[in-house]
C-alpha cells in the first residue's frame, strides 16, 4: 500500500504536479494507493479529472484507489460531478489503511 | 439589473489569481446572505469558468486579459447574483459549449458540467469583435443540498 497525503489546494494550477505524484505511486506497483484528503481544502474539476485518470490507471493495473478524509467542501465538487460513487471513499485514514 | 456593475475587475489569465476571485465572490456573496452552501458552489462555477478562459480560450496565456463583473441584489428578502465573464480569446459557437456526459467517466471536461449544474442561468455569446461572454445567474434557494443539487431549476 501507499499513501498520497496532499495539502491545501488542488486546482489549475496544482493538477500537473499531483498527476506525477500520483503517477509515481502507481509505478511502485502495490495493490491499493490511498489519497488522504484530509488537509485538502480546495478542489476543482482539474484535480478532480487527475484523480479519474488515476483511477482508471489504477483499475487497469488491478489495484485500488481509496480517497480518504474527504472534507464535505470537497466532496460536494464529486457529487455535483456525480463521481462520489465511482470512487472507493472512506471517511479516514484510518478507516482506508485498516481494511 | 442595472447596466453598470457593482463591481468590475480586469485580472490577467494567470492561475495565481484564481484563488483571489474566488475569494472576492465569495466575500460578496456571504454578504448578501447566500448560505456558505450555496457561497462556495458560486465561488467553483466562476472558478471553473476561468480556468476554461484561461486553458482553452487563451491556450495557457498568462498575461491575458479577463473581466468579471457582479450585481449582487436581494428578492423579497433572497439574495441573488448576477456574474459576468468576458474575454478577448476567439469566438466559439456557444451551441458547441456543452459539459460531458456524466455517464462517460473519464478525466476532464468536466467545468462545464459544473457551471451549468451549480448555476440557476449559464449563458454563454460571442462578444462583438472577439472574445466571449458568460452570464451566469444564481438566486438563493429555499433549501441547500449538498453537492450540485442547491439550485437545479
Amino acid at each position: 500500500m501507499v499513501v498520497i497525503t496532499p495539502m491545501g489546494e488542488i486546482s489549475y494550477s496544482e493538477a500537473t504536479s499531483f498527476r506525477a505524484v500520483l503517477k509515481r505511486a502507481a509505478d511502485l506497483g502495490r495493490p491499493r494507493i490511498v489519497v488522504d484528503l484530509t488537509r485538502v481544502e480546495y478542489m476543482n474539476s482539474p484535480g478532480v479529472a487527475t484523480l479519474v485518470e488515476a483511477l482508471q490507471n489504477a483499475r487497469r493495473a488491478r489495484a485500488r484507489l481509496i480517497l480518504a478524509g474527504i472534507t464535505p467542501r470537497v466532496l460536494a465538487i464529486f457529487q455535483i460531478a456525480r463521481l462520489h460513487t465511482v470512487f472507493e471513499i472512506r471517511d479516514t485514514l484510518d478507516a482506508a489503511t485498516a481494511e | 439589473m442595472s447596466s453598470r456593475p457593482h463591481i468590475r475587475i480586469e485580472m490577467q489569465s494567470n492561475p495565481q489569481y484564481l484563488a483571489g476571485a474566488r475569494e472576492l465572490i465569495s466575500g460578496v456573496c456571504r454578504r448578501i446572505g447566500f448560505t456558505e452552501m450555496c457561497t462556495s458552489q458560486i465561488a467553483l462555477a466562476v472558478d471553473e469558468a476561468l480556468c476554461n478562459v484561461m486553458r482553452h480560450g487563451y491556450d495557457k496565456q498568462t498575461d491575458r486579459p479577463i473581466w468579471v463583473s457582479l450585481w449582487p441584489d436581494t428578492h423579497a428578502g433572497k439574495p441573488e447574483i448576477t456574474i459576468v465573464i468576458e474575454d478577448e480569446a476567439r469566438h466559439v459557437d456557444p451551441c458547441q459549449i456543452k459539459g460531458r456526459d456524466l455517464d462517460d467517466v473519464k478525466p476532464g471536461g468536466l467545468g462545464v458540467h459544473i457551471i451549468r449544474e451549480v448555476m440557476d442561468r449559464a449563458e454563454y455569446e460571442k462578444r462583438p469583435g472577439r472574445g466571449m461572454k458568460l452570464t451566469m445567474v444564481k438566486k438563493q434557494p429555499d433549501h441547500d443540498k449538498p453537492g450540485g443539487e442547491c439550485n437545479c431549476s
